[in-house]
């Protein structure tokens, strides 16, 4: 719903946990859901006398994330320190690029209502992770540096968007882009994007800014939508009855659907930035721009554009074919392999999906491959298997099996050959008679009760478009 | 064992003819230190156990001519970690901390076959220049235990000089190797920033930090960088740059060597005495063929100002992971986790970093960012620039050490500033990245002069060259502490 008499003013901010072997400045592994401090070293516990090892992995994936997103590539940056106690940030300071972030001058299309607008990014910085910190019912507080040091792309957006529906269409841009590159998983779920939203309201006409919120804690596209619309209520009930509002961090309540205080700031934190002095700096060349591009997949427009122009596919395939980068990379790879573009876009939105959504798998969580759907669907293709048969190896598929072995295997021919047809159809002619006569005589609608034997004399197996053929050809030779 | 006429050639002659074990050898080294210690305060913590253990290793494996420091004992400022050895850093913060591995230097000397016998004391994380402000003991001067060991490796020169070990490691952020190398009569070098790698250095100002080698001689030392320099992954800020044979140049001639004499190292506030002996020392590197000329180096007088704003606020940076949560001393009856950084600091640090803690505090907060860090980066800038254009010209520059001799306990403790401008000679080479070394040049009233020599990044070799030259024609290292008993 608008806010007459008001406008909003919305700018995200959204952190990328990038899916890097090693971590931001340390050897560890980074996977998600290790057992607690399972993957850390001595550079990770902030032990005395380490220092940072850059990966320069994660500097790689911050220009791909730039490239992807319209930014100019810093050429010379150097990392920053930004300085704050926790428990969770042992070194009690971050490494990051306060003062020369790796690019700048982003810019996303969005769509909503049918209206295109550009979102500026203003910057895009590389840094590390916190760890995690429990505290638990016993009083104690854990904490856990599995995650701590974990590569991040910061993505600040400029605050170009008006109303809580363009928030979101940013962040679904946003996501889409980041996943094409290949460089992170973005699930929300496992805080591999995360989103803080400030958003401010003032009077139409006004020339001040208004009070910034902060809603941090978001934990899907759909609550930052929920918790910007709630703000904007909230805000203009506080302006209308005269009250001024307060610079401060709250969070969205899912349950009550509102928006709850977290901590009024009373005072900016001064981190101390100052440029890491065991890190020398980095000079970024057009060659290594040139390699990072080189590995940058293609991105979900130009995609679904070649899906439809090219491979004849409905705008709605496309669309869901470009909802993941695994998706989308297993129908290209099957297609090259030769598969029929169209029955392999139905199978994959069709059964594939179905499959994945009954495991609560992802793609590359399970067996399948393109090579084995693109053969499936040769045999469906050249006749070997009908598509009856091929749920069968559909099922077998899914568990790894290879397809033209498995017919071989599990004899799932279709019976094709007229020498063994043609005896079996001219003994059910022999028997049907009244068939025959009814069909010379015009109704074509008598084939049927005379394929159906042929069916169950084969037990199915015969390829229906075969025995349909020779049994007409049977028919007018008794003319 | 006494090494005060024995240098760590002789002992790698004696350790090949088999004319001496590596574990008799370092035996006698561990009884010695514990025979002289009480004198000198020198020492923080034996590795007894350890040393024995990997000397008798070498024995069994046997000593060849080409490993030059295999079996030879040797001292470890604490502020290296040390796998299972206490190190302290000479910090209550650190007490009984016991590392899980040992800093790269170690690792490199281990492998050369050199054993380390102890940990050396210092200022309190490589903070002071007169080694008080340890919080585990007083390092006596090896030439007259009524005067400061100098600092902060304060540890490792006194060790070297007092005939303890034949050589040791020191670290120097703004002069911590050369000065109290200077104070004690023995070489020290700082290499090139970069040149060796900085991996186990508990850090006091990343930037400025570099680990180097204190010997009696000059080719002792070169002997000792051969085995530490060259890059180490681990270190990111370590250079590639080839590591050259630092021995080869040590011929004794140094013919067309152009040495610039930067006038403002002569100055105001430098003892004259000290600036005599420091001009013999010069006319004796002029009477063995170098060209001398004058030159002007105006902007070292802003160095001692950029360089406290720099290193402490890196410091300040540095230091904040010591917590009191995952290793070293922790404060007791504590009831926020705030109360337990404030009092786990408070009881846990000395004055001294307590001090630079807060003016590296206060330089990077937001509103004194501009005025102080980034000034005080912008003179270290023009510094480096102002020793780059000599280096077109020159070979090396030559300078005093320190303003002054060593001085007696106590004497500049009331006004840091008086304390901290005993560095100003040396600081500026920190801020450069260059290397310096400091040599005996001679003696006032008994205690030795330091004589600086400063060279190019990476040209240690022509410090070297030099140094050696001066001492066979000074023979300087013959005059031992003591001598007078």
């Amino acid at each position: 719903m608008a806010i007459s008499n008001f406008e909003t003013t919305i700018g995200l901010e959204v952190h990328v946990e990038l899916k890097t072997n090693s971590k931001a400045m340390s050897p560890s592994p980074v996977s998600y859901g290790a057992e607690p401090n399972l993957n850390t070293n001595v550079i990770d516990w902030g032990y005395p006398g380490v220092l940072p090892q850059a990966n320069e992995g994660a500097l790689e994936a911050g220009m791909m994330a730039a490239l992807a997103l319209n930014a100019e590539i810093t050429p010379y940056l150097h990392w920053d320190r930004k300085n704050y106690f926790y428990p969770d940030n042992p070194k009690a300071y971050q490494v990051t690029q306060q003062f020369e972030p790796i690019a700048k001058n982003g810019w996303l299309e969005i769509e909503v209502n049918g209206e295109k607008k550009r979102v500026g990014i203003t910057e895009m910085h590389v840094e590390e992770d916190a760890g995690k910190n429990t505290h638990a019912d016993d009083g104690y507080s854990y904490v856990d540096l599995n995650r701590q040091g974990t590569p991040l792309i910061e993505i600040v957006g400029e605050p170009d968007l008006k109303t809580p529906d363009e928030a979101y269409a940013y962040l679904e841009a946003l996501k889409e882009a980041i996943q094409f590159t290949g460089i992170s998983d973005v699930k929300m779920e496992e805080g591999s994007m995360r989103v803080d939203a400030n958003i401010s309201i003032r009077p139409i006409g006004s020339k001040q800014h208004g009070t910034k919120i902060e809603l941090k804690n978001l934990n899907s596209f759909n609550y930052v939508r929920k918790g910007l619309m709630f703000e904007e209520q909230r805000q203009a009930k506080l302006y209308l009855s005269g009250q001024t509002l307060k610079q401060q961090t709250r969070r969205y309540d899912e349950s009550t659907g509102e928006t709850i205080l977290m901590r009024v700031k009373e005072t900016a934190d001064d981190y101390r930035y100052f440029p890491e002095p065991d890190l020398a700096p980095i000079h970024i060349d057009e060659a290594w721009i040139q390699r990072a591009q080189t590995k940058l997949p293609l991105a979900a427009g130009v995609r679904r554009a070649h899906y439809m122009n090219d491979l004849g596919l409905e705008p709605y395939d496309a669309e869901v074919l470009t909802q993941t980068l695994a998706m989308a990379d297993f129908f290209d790879q099957t297609v090259e392999l030769g598969a029929d573009a169209k029955r392999a876009a139905n199978y994959l939105i069709g059964d594939v999906n179905a499959f994945l959504n009954s495991k609560h798998q992802d793609l590359q969580e399970t067996q399948l491959t393109p090579n084995n759907l693109a053969n499936m669907i040769n045999l469906i293709e050249d006749g070997t298997i009908s598509t009856k048969m091929a749920k069968q190896v559909f099922k077998a598929i899914t568990e790894g099996q290879e397809p033209v072995q498995y017919v071989e295997d599990h004899d799932l021919k279709q019976l094709s050959d007229p020498a063994i047809l043609l005896p079996m159809i001219n003994s059910v002619l022999d028997d049907n008679e009244q068939s025959v006569i009814d069909f010379l005589g015009g109704k074509e609608r008598a084939t049927k009760a005379l394929i159906g034997p042929i069916m169950k004399m084969t037990k199915g197996n015969a390829n229906p478009t075969v025995v349909n053929d020779l049994m007409h050809q049977a028919l007018e030779a008794r003319r | 064992m006494d090494f005060l006429k024995t240098t760590v050639k002789d002992l790698h002659q004696e350790l090949v003819n088999k004319s001496l074990s590596v574990a008799d050898l370092t035996q006698a080294t561990l009884d010695h230190i514990k025979a002289t210690d009480d004198r000198y305060e020198a020492f923080i913590t034996l590795m007894e156990t350890n040393a024995l253990e990997q000397a008798k290793k070498i024995d069994q494996a046997g000593v060849s001519s080409a490993q030059m420091l295999a079996g030879i004992p040797f001292g470890i400022k604490d502020n290296m970690v040390t796998k299972g050895v206490q190190t302290t850093a000479a910090s209550r913060m650190l007490h009984d901390f016991k590392p899980i591995y040992d800093a790269t230097v170690l690792e490199r000397l281990s492998q050369a076959g050199a054993i380390g016998v102890g940990k050396l004391n210092m200022d309190e994380f490589a903070m002071g220049s007169t080694t008080e402000t340890s919080y585990y003991k007083q390092t006596k001067n090896a030439w007259d235990q009524t005067k400061i060991p100098g600092g902060s490796s304060g540890g490792s020169a006194v060790s070297v000089a007092a005939g303890q070990v034949p050589f040791a490691l020191g670290s120097d952020t703004g002069g911590s190797i050369r000065q109290p190398a200077a104070f004690n009569g023995v070489v020290g070098l700082k290499p090139t920033y970069g040149r060796v790698s900085r991996w186990g250095l508990i850090a006091f100002a990343s930037s400025l930090d570099q680990i180097g080698p204190i010997t009696r001689t000059v080719e002792d030392n070169a002997l000792v960088l051969n085995a530490i320099a060259g890059y180490d992954a681990r270190d990111q800020t370590s250079s590639k740059q080839t590591v050259p044979d630092f021995t080869a140049n040590l011929t004794g001639n140094i013919k067309g060597m152009k040495i610039a004499i930067p006038k403002e190292y002569f100055g105001d506030g430098v003892d004259p005495k000290v600036v005599s002996v420091v001009k013999a020392g010069i006319a004796q590197l002029e009477a063995l063929g170098a060209h001398v000329e004058e030159v002007s180096l105006p902007h070292t007088k802003y160095g001692v100002a950029a360089y406290y704003i720099l290193g402490s606020s890196e410091a300040s940076s540095n230091l904040q992971r010591f917590d009191g949560i995952r290793y070293g001393f922790r404060a007791e009856n504590v009831q926020t986790l705030e109360d337990l950084y404030v009092q786990t600091r408070s009881q846990g640090f000395g004055d001294e970093v307590k001090r630079r803690i807060m003016l590296g505090t206060y330089s990077l907060s937001a509103g004194s960012y501009d005025a102080y860090f980034k000034k005080a980066a912008q003179v270290r800038t023009l510094i480096a620039d102002e020793f780059e254009q000599v280096f077109g010209q020159y070979d090396l520059i030559v300078a005093p050490t320190t303003p002054n001799i060593a001085y007696g306990f106590g004497e500049n403790q009331d006004d840091p500033q008086v304390a901290y401008m005993n560095d100003a000679l040396t600081i500026p080479v920190n801020l450069a990245g260059l290397p310096g070394m400091s040599i005996n040049a001679g003696f006032i009233d008994g205690l030795p002069v330091g004589m600086q020599l400063i060279g190019n990044r990476f040209e240690e070799a022509k410090i070297y060259q030099a140094a050696y030259a001066f001492e066979q024609a000074t023979r300087l290292f013959d005059k031992i502490p003591g001598g007078d008993q």
